[in-house]
């Protein structure tokens, strides 16, 4: 299980971006992290994977508990190797070496055998890249190129698994496929945190959900209440309330940020 | 003709020199963004060491390769030692310790070898091999030979190694490659040692036989600058091609330049490689096969 408890992140001094997170993943659950742009999602997976350093950020307080170990402060190979891999925002394949090639750098921290194995699942999971195993990885298409940054994080074997908005710029029935492919390696024992600014999708499949913003936790509870929720629906789903479904002008749409007055 | 191919031939035999040195500069560069100013310094000890152990009565071949190692482990521990520390800092900070590195190992090698040339023994004689009515020194034969095995080799690593593999990965996209949990330092310290055995093979031919090793050598490497400029910064093959059209180029201008430029004096071609570098970098801002956009850590 992984568990962060308070944590605040800090880059270069001076610019807070998390402010006393809190999140819980249990072991086999897919937890869904939704929040807007600027909410602080991905430098919450930065913290927990040991990426901060690459962009001057640093943990100031709270902590990040993997399976009761702290596992803040060590660098990124010693916490793939404790079982946690992450799918970073926008891909990032590796563009001019081939699929295999991807895949046998996301198995780096594994020996021959497990390698092995961990290939044979990954084109069990993405036959689409069986097909293109010898393409160079910059030429595939944005589908293709996640099936690729997805399987490349499976060749570490994670029991944990970050995915950072893999429906980015996808069109909707590729969507459907990751999100399938998402539901399929969890039934396999993969637990999932799953960062996504498309609620829908992400909701549907998880079974807990938390709202970051401006990071800060505003909402958390499982998936159904949250996509029940009304101020979900208004600002994630895209749904206006009631019957007469009118639309409301942004100047009435509730902020969960508390203005602050100076003076008086 | 025949003088022609011999000027050809010479020229591919010092490019093939160049290709090395410049070779271990690009790999150098793509594991961490930084030019390594200390890089003739490496080349110049390497062949210090290469002559200290056959000076001990060591086989010519055993003496390489163990030099080769210890140049090795020695960029490795400079690399360390002096270069780690600055990872995450401004680049000019650490390209500015390198320049500092290459002036502490001319030193080391002046004060522990003098500046008296020396020989690196003549494993290869004057003897010469003639094809039709090409004359081709058996000394440039091995040195072309020697370092299409060296660059074959590092070619092979690269392409089907995991350490090959990482060493592209990181280059390519340094941070996706630490979330895959490939050590930064382990790729750097890995490129240091690769980059210094190259340059100790290179050293070690600029120097053996007629031509003798002085600290002058570390030099060279200014003029395998060019070669890696040419073929693009972070293009290993580019530093290949840099190097063989710098060393032709060089052959060709020394040869001919009584004929064709001789208001410009037969000195003319130490300048050569430096023309023909800013005329590429004219058209081509990023070399032959620099990629466009260089990230790095």
């Amino acid at each position: 299980m992984l568990a962060v408890h308070g944590l605040e992140v800090v880059y270069d001094d001076v610019v807070l971006v998390l402010r006393g997170v809190s999140l819980e993943v249990p072991t086999g659950a897919i937890v869904a992290l939704l929040g807007a742009n600027g909410a602080g999602k991905t430098t919450l997976l930065r913290a927990i994977t040991g990426l901060l350093d690459v962009h001057r950020g640093r943990i100031t307080k709270g902590e990040v508990l993997l399976d009761g170990d702290r596992i803040h402060g060590r660098d990124a190979p010693a916490i793939v190797r404790r079982g946690v891999a992450q799918v970073m925002e926008g891909r990032r394949v590796f563009a001019e070496m081939t699929v295999d090639e991807n895949l046998r750098a996301g198995g780096f921290t594994r020996n021959r055998m497990q390698n092995r194995e961990a290939y044979d699942r990954v084109m069990d999971l993405f036959p689409k890249l069986a097909e293109r195993r010898d393409s160079t990885a910059g030429y595939l298409s944005g589908g293709e190129q996640q099936m690729v940054a997805m399987g490349r994080a499976m060749m570490a074997s994670p029991k944990l698994l970050l995915l950072d908005e893999p429906s980015l710029g996808l069109a909707p029935r590729i969507v459907e496929q990751i999100r399938d492919i998402i539901v399929t390696l969890n039934e396999q024992g993969t637990t999932v945190l799953l960062v996504e600014q498309n609620a829908n999708m992400a909701l549907s499949i998880a079974t807990h959900g938390t709202v970051l913003e401006t990071g800060k936790v505003v909402k958390e509870g499982p998936a159904a209440d949250l996509l029940g929720d009304e101020d979900i629906q208004e600002f994630y789903l895209g749904i206006s309330g009631g019957d007469g479904a009118q639309r409301r002008s942004f100047r009435d749409v509730k902020s969960y940020r508390r203005r602050k007055r100076w003076g008086a | 003709m025949s003088e022609f191919l011999e000027l050809s031939f010479a020229g591919i035999a010092l490019g093939s020199r160049y290709a090395l040195v410049a070779l271990g500069f690009v790999i150098i560069f793509r594991a961490t963004g930084v030019i390594n100013f200390a890089h003739g310094g490496l080349m110049l000890l390497g062949a210090y060491f290469a002559y200290a152990l056959i000076a001990t009565g060591m086989p010519f071949a055993l003496a390489v390769v163990l030099a080769m190692l210890g140049t090795a482990a020695f960029g490795a521990t400079v690399e360390r030692v002096a270069l780690r520390p600055l990872v995450g800092r401004p680049v000019y900070a650490a390209i500015m310790v390198t320049v500092g590195l290459l002036f502490i190992m001319e030193q080391l090698a002046t004060t522990i070898w003098g500046h008296n040339a020396l020989t690196l023994g003549d494993p290869w004689g004057l003897d010469t091999v003639t094809a039709g009515d090409v004359v081709m020194p058996v000394k440039d034969l091995w040195t072309i030979g020697l370092a299409a095995l060296a660059l074959a080799a590092f070619f092979v690593l690269l392409r089907y190694t995991r350490i090959g593999v990482a060493m592209r990965a990181t280059a390519a996209d340094p941070e996706a490659a630490l979330a895959q949990g490939i050590s930064a330092g382990r790729i750097t310290a890995v490129s240091w040692a690769i980059a210094a055995a190259l340059a100790t093979v290179a050293g070690v031919t600029f120097a053996a036989g007629p031509n003798a090793l002085s600290p002058g050598l570390s030099t060279v490497a200014l003029i395998a600058f060019p070669a890696m400029i040419l073929g693009g910064m972070d293009s290993p093959g580019g530093a290949v091609v840099g190097g063989l059209i710098i060393g032709l180029v060089q052959s060709l201008t020394a040869g001919y330049q009584e004929d064709v430029l001789p208001w410009a004096g037969e000195n003319v071609h130490h300048v050569m490689p430096f023309v023909v570098m800013i005329l590429i970098l004219l058209v081509r801002p990023y070399g032959l096969f620099g990629t466009r956009e260089v990230r790095r850590i």
